[in-house]
């Protein structure tokens, strides 16, 4: 594992696409921003910019308007770059299941790294998932190496 | 060959050794101020790491050579001003006759960068931050020169970055009398401005326009960006240092007390970026063309004074 690698593991930015959620999820990945939790210790901050993020945080039932504004925003980001799904409409559309408006879940539209259940999932969920997700990277870079 | 030394070493490693550290002095005081945890000691580093390993993406319809060049511009416009401020440092004789008025042109010239880097990009919201960046400029830079015209004017009206560092050698720190007292707060007050950071952090609004006129760098050339700012937070104080506090002597106790001061205006800088909201930019302009510039010709007259 090259020190690139590890420095991006170390420094990930943040997008937050909200695809038509409650606003649930959304504050509870602000709450992660937050003193008692407080993510910078990760080196993980807010991105303003989808261009200079490394993960894409995605909240909230995929509906028909917002998918191609997905597809275009998971393309305009720079590799290498990651998605987590939060939420349970995100992960399997929740209560939108039978919807006329969600013909798909989140994964059929962008590939997806980690899944992060909950209605909304607590920010300490949200949290270990992130490093669920890190360690997961770090595992796979040590496999390809050998 | 002593000057390509002074430019590599002096001017580009240790300059960005220092401004990495300053920048997460920064965020860890910013932290602290919140009663957060903060980043780690590295983190600053790790960042532009981080950036240099990600894909380097140039928007349709920008203008390619310009969005490439403006981040280069600004680098090496902060590299070679602190190699000036270093060479300066060391020894105050081994400089040209007018290296201040060099000096002042080149710290603006970053912002010239990010201004064209900005309209090059073609983003809407680009341009947006590049017109604010301009009327910000035109703002900060009347009082600073006034500022700057103090410490001039304590020097017996040279021009010289070493006549002043001279100057204050025999006559002792300017910023010990009134009139350079005024003008220290009103250059920290202008390098505020000059670094964007709240509250003159009009033309980067993360929540308004999206990081402004950095909306499209991605990659390496954000990271040059990065870096750029970076190492502008130590070429600023450090200019501050040597016009007003007569430099930093390389020997025993009076390297601690440079450290002390260059430690002390990141703080007030820090402090001030985090105990502010953010300004709009007509506010900004009312701010440094009535209360600011009304101290520095208050300055500069006390300073014609003897005061």
């Amino acid at each position: 594992m090259g020190i690139l690698d590890k420095a991006f593991l170390k420094s990930l930015w943040v997008f937050h696409l909200a695809t038509g959620s409650c606003n649930n999820c959304d504050i509870e990945i602000l709450d992660c921003l937050t003193p008692r939790h407080d993510i910078e210790r990760f080196g993980m901050l807010l991105a303003g910019s989808i261009k200079h993020a490394d993960v894409l945080l995605v909240t909230g039932a995929v509906n028909r308007q917002c998918i191609p504004r997905i597809k275009r925003l998971y393309e305009q980001m720079p590799k290498p770059r990651l998605v987590v799904a939060i939420g349970e409409c995100a992960l399997s559309r929740g209560v939108f299941m039978h919807s006329y408006n969600c013909p798909l879940p989140l994964d059929h539209v962008i590939p997806v790294d980690v899944y992060i259940p909950g209605c909304p999932p607590r920010p300490e969920a949200i949290m270990s998932g992130l490093m669920q997700l890190i360690e997961k990277r770090k595992a796979e870079a040590g496999s390809t190496k050998d | 060959m002593i000057s390509l030394l002074y430019f590599l070493v002096l001017g580009f490693l240790v300059t960005a050794v220092i401004g990495l550290w300053a920048s997460w002095f920064d965020r860890k005081l910013t932290a602290r101020l919140q009663y957060r945890v903060g980043p780690p000691l590295l983190q600053p580093l790790y960042d532009i790491l981080k950036l240099l390993k990600k894909e380097t993406l140039i928007p349709f319809g920008a203008s390619k050579i310009t969005f490439l060049a403006a981040p280069m511009i600004g680098l090496v416009s902060v590299m070679i001003v602190s190699t000036i401020l270093w060479a300066n440092n060391m020894d105050p004789q081994q400089t040209f006759m007018g290296d201040l008025i060099v000096v002042v042109y080149l710290l603006l010239v970053p912002s010239i960068a990010i201004i064209m880097g900005g309209f090059a990009s073609g983003n809407p919201l680009a341009s947006l931050g590049a017109s604010r960046e301009i009327k910000l400029i035109l703002s900060y830079e009347l009082p600073f020169i006034l500022a700057i015209l103090v410490a001039v004017i304590h020097a017996d009206f040279s021009i010289r970055l070493g006549d002043i560092l001279a100057a204050q050698a025999r006559n002792g720190i300017i910023a010990v009398s009134w009139s350079g007292g005024l003008a220290l707060l009103v250059a920290v007050v202008c390098t505020q401005g000059k670094l964007a950071l709240v509250p003159f952090d009009t033309p980067e609004a993360e929540t308004e326009i999206a990081h402004g006129v950095l909306i499209e760098y991605s990659g390496t050339l954000l990271a040059v960006y990065r870096l750029m700012k970076n190492m502008m937070l130590f070429a600023l104080p450090f200019f501050i240092i040597i016009v007003y506090l007569g430099g930093v002597r390389i020997q025993g106790l009076h390297l601690l007390y440079g450290t002390l001061e260059y430690v002390g205006i990141v703080a007030v800088i820090t402090v001030i970026r985090n105990t502010n909201p953010r300004l709009r930019i007509d506010q900004v302009l009312k701010f440094f063309w009535g209360p600011i510039t009304l101290l520095s010709i208050v300055a500069v007259l006390l300073a014609l004074g003897d005061y």
